[in-house]
């Protein structure tokens, strides 16, 4: 209904108050936004939806809810899908599917997800970027890629920059790869939660607030677990963290390399992980969080982080300059002013369930190849730190890898 | 029975003495009808819009809030078939089922096209009898049509001329303005959503893809309506004309309050409110469930799964700022009453269906959160 009516009355307000307004959409780009929409409705399982190379303005979030359909663009940076101008939202794309495949194109400033996938499974997403184009701002869509409730998931070869949550964020997911992907400047690079069975490989996650995060949450119904990092590149992730406080994200501190929270049977090695301000491993409870409540937390959600393996990671820097108050107060205290933090920083939430039993082998935090640990004994107000690598002094046993079945076609 | 089936037989065919030269339903088992005439529901005539033999009109006790637009909602089934009750779920509609729900505004007084009046009184929205085109502006009307393979659906969006509506499937915006009884003025976007949207509140299961409708649900649909001949429980006359099957006794039916109803209790109020318009995504199967926030009117008050001192899940930037969905006591601490209050996609709630602001809803839901007892206190 009077679609160029719509085009004249943003261009009047653009010109009328001045504020930032989006560009009015030319009858080209409606044009293709209306045939774009209409191939996604009219999709069939098999069918393949192909954007040549171009920069189009979209004003309404798209969405697919047929199996089996692949999208796929000319190159990341050459088919475009500008949502800057975007009135109805709030995601550039919702997919409720199973069999999908997206590849080769870009999702910029929508004021939602980027690319939010729902209860699907055999999900492949190749070669896609997603941005928010004027920088590092709270107002920016929270996630980039963002599959939630997915079973075979794989992110590769992706590129994520300004997301106000997290550049990659796995939910909820069972059997999920995500491998050398480029993450950047969000409070958290790549978030793995409560998912289950999870490979993180190949990735470079630099100028985040927290550069790889295996969080647990606290009130769904799937506690994750099983997650191995390895090979990736996690360096100077020191970005100030704009995320909106309440989001898990918002506690993590600037100047976090890789971060497990609460989250269990995490197997961290073989990264490059360097000049992470705060620390460049943090090992952490959802208590540290300063979320946690009586009635907020389901019952028989487990706040303790248990099973974590850090071993043979290239480990450089880093410590120097706490993200957080006390943190910076602790290192002061502990190492002295122009002294750093060690490799690990845990932060002492220890499961009161053995508190008078020996912890049993396969829940303990074993820390190999690190130059040290400070366990900040956050349940005491970091009192009583304390740099004793012995509790630490220990193995577990390898996590198996990852495999997709079916495998992805690309 | 079958005498009261006849009767109110008897009763739709006077009333289709009133509807000139409309044909009766069509029932479109396939295919996208390009206006909405093709269907024979409702159709403008002589000044007013008429529902045809056989649509009948109905009313929810709690409704969704959309931009202060109102609501003409009907329901009609082919000869010898009815849907089947159910107590907590949608009625099971037989194929073959075509359910209505026309968009309007009364107009403002000033008479201009793109101005329409704020207003809550309702009245019109059980006008089964018709809408006097002099006083109301039609925008839409939507269709869930039951087919073979399920609920599929239509929206038809009105000419100017108020004529014809013509089926839109990649959505529309439509600048208007709200004028209340002072003339203060709104201006606002009427969106009307695309095809792809319509399955975001109206999937029943993420799992099975299926849609159906929201509203014809026992505890909505439990009230009375004016037929034109006197009122009448609306399930005890949809049981009547043979549109409804399996009916239990009354008291066996459950009843929501209406949001509106200042006999109704704070708590009743509120979750009747938040159960019609966010239940249709947070429940344990909807498009939400991935939040962990549940918020029809049958998950336990007073828990996480209501959102009391529970952390957001996936909110990024629309937590405002807040750390819980809702901190008793503390409605300006709570992220439920940000997004409410907000009209910015990715942060508004829902995030679907309207660019202004509830008054009415936020005043509900900040009285009760208000109300409500306990903290969420941290513990460490």
């Amino acid at each position: 209904m009077r679609k160029l009516l719509i085009t004249v009355a943003l261009g009047a307000a653009l010109v009328g108050c001045g504020k930032h307004q989006a560009a009015p959409q030319n009858a080209t780009d409606a044009s293709f936004e209306a045939k774009l929409q209409e191939q996604l409705l009219d999709a069939k399982p098999g069918s393949v939806i192909d954007i040549p190379a171009g920069h189009y303005s979209l004003t309404r979030g798209l969405s697919l809810r047929t199996n089996g359909v692949t999208i796929k663009g000319a190159g990341m940076d050459k088919t475009v899908l500008s949502f800057k101008g975007q009135v109805v939202g709030p995601q550039g794309l919702l997919v409720n599917a199973s069999d999908f495949t997206i590849e080769n194109l870009a999702i910029e400033d929508t004021m939602g997800d980027a690319l939010k996938i729902i209860q699907g499974k055999n999900i492949t997403i190749h070669g896609i970027r997603v941005a928010w184009t004027d920088g590092a701002k709270t107002s920016n869509g929270a996630y980039g890629i963002y599959p939630v409730k997915t079973q075979n998931v794989l992110i590769e070869d992706s590129v994520a920059i300004g997301a106000s949550d997290s550049g990659i964020y796995v939910g909820q997911s069972t059997n999920a790869i995500v491998r050398n992907n480029r993450v950047e400047q969000s409070p958290a690079g790549i978030e793995i939660e409560n998912t289950v069975n999870a490979d993180v490989y190949g990735n470079t996650a630099t100028n985040n607030s927290g550069g790889i995060l295996v969080f647990n949450m606290p009130s769904l119904l799937v506690e994750g677990h099983s997650t191995r990092v390895f090979k990736n590149k996690v360096f100077d992730n020191n970005h100030a963290n704009f995320a909106a406080n309440g989001s898990a994200v918002a506690s993590v501190p600037p100047g976090s390399g890789v971060v497990v929270n609460s989250n269990d049977k995490v197997e961290i090695f073989d990264n490059d992980i360097a000049d992470n301000q705060t620390a460049n491993i943090i090992i952490a409870s959802f208590y540290s969080t300063n979320y946690a409540t009586k009635t907020g937390v389901a019952a028989g959600y487990n706040p303790y982080p248990e099973g974590i393996y850090v071993y043979g990671n290239h480990l450089k820097g880093g410590g120097n300059s706490p993200g957080l108050l006390e943190f910076k107060a602790l290192k002061t205290a502990v190492y002295g002013i122009n002294g750093s933090f060690p490799d690990v920083v845990w932060d002492g939430y220890a499961n009161p369930k053995y508190k008078d039993s020996p912890i049993p082998a396969d829940a303990r935090i074993c820390l190999q190849d690190v130059n040290g640990v400070l366990n900040a004994d956050g349940p005491n107000g970091y009192k009583h730190p304390s740099t004793d690598m012995k509790p630490f002094e220990c193995t577990l046993p390898k996590l198996p890898p990852v495999v997709l079945n079916p495998e992805p076609k690309i | 029975m079958k005498l009261a089936k006849c009767v109110a037989s008897l009763g739709l065919l006077l009333l289709a003495g009133c509807h000139r030269g409309m044909p009766p339903v069509a029932f479109h088992a396939e295919g996208r009808p390009n206006t909405l005439s093709a269907w024979h529901v409702v159709e403008v005539h002589d000044g007013k819009l008429e529902l045809n033999a056989g649509v009948v009109p109905y009313g929810l006790n709690s409704h969704l809030f959309t931009d202060y637009v109102h609501k003409l909602r009907t329901i009609w089934m082919p000869k010898g078939v009815s849907a089947k009750y159910s107590s907590a779920n949608t009625f099971d509609f037989p194929v073959g089922t075509v359910v209505s729900k026309t968009f309007y505004y009364p107009r403002a007084t000033d008479g201009k096209f793109s101005d329409v009046a704020r207003t809550l009184r309702d009245h019109g929205d059980f006008a089964g009898l018709g809408l006097n085109m002099a006083s109301v502006r039609l925008i839409e009307t939507r269709l869930l049509v039951r087919r073979k393979d399920g609920w599929t659906p239509f929206t038809y969006v009105w000419n100017d001329a108020q004529t014809e509506a013509t089926l839109t499937r990649t959505g529309a915006i439509e600048p208007m303005t709200l004028v209340d009884a002072q003339g203060n003025r709104e201006d606002f976007k009427y969106v009307v959503p695309d095809e792809g949207q319509c399955a975001t509140c109206h999937e029943a299961s993420m799992v099975t893809n299926e849609i159906q409708p929201i509203g014809p649900r026992a505890r909505n649909m439990n009230r009375d309506y004016d037929y034109g001949h006197g009122r009448q429980n609306q399930l005890q006359h949809l049981a009547e004309i043979g549109y409804l099957s399996d009916l239990p006794k009354p008291s066996e039916i459950p009843h929501e309050a209406n949001w509106r109803d200042p006999a109704a209790t704070l708590e009743a109020r509120a979750r009747a409110y938040l159960d019609i318009n966010c239940e249709s995504c947070h429940n344990p199967s909807g498009i939400a469930n991935v939040t962990g926030l549940s918020l029809g009117s049958y998950m336990p008050g007073g828990s996480h799964y209501t959102g009391v001192c529970k952390s957001p899940e996936a909110a990024g930037p629309a937590t405002g700022g807040r750390l819980f969905d809702i901190v008793p006591g503390k409605p300006d601490e709570s992220i439920l009453m940000y997004r409410m209050e907000s009209t910015k996609p990715g942060i508004m709630m829902p995030e679907l269906g309207r660019s202004t602001v509830d008054r009415e809803g936020v005043a509900l839901i900040r009285a009760w959160i208000l109300a409500m007892k306990g903290n969420c206190d941290i513990v460490r």
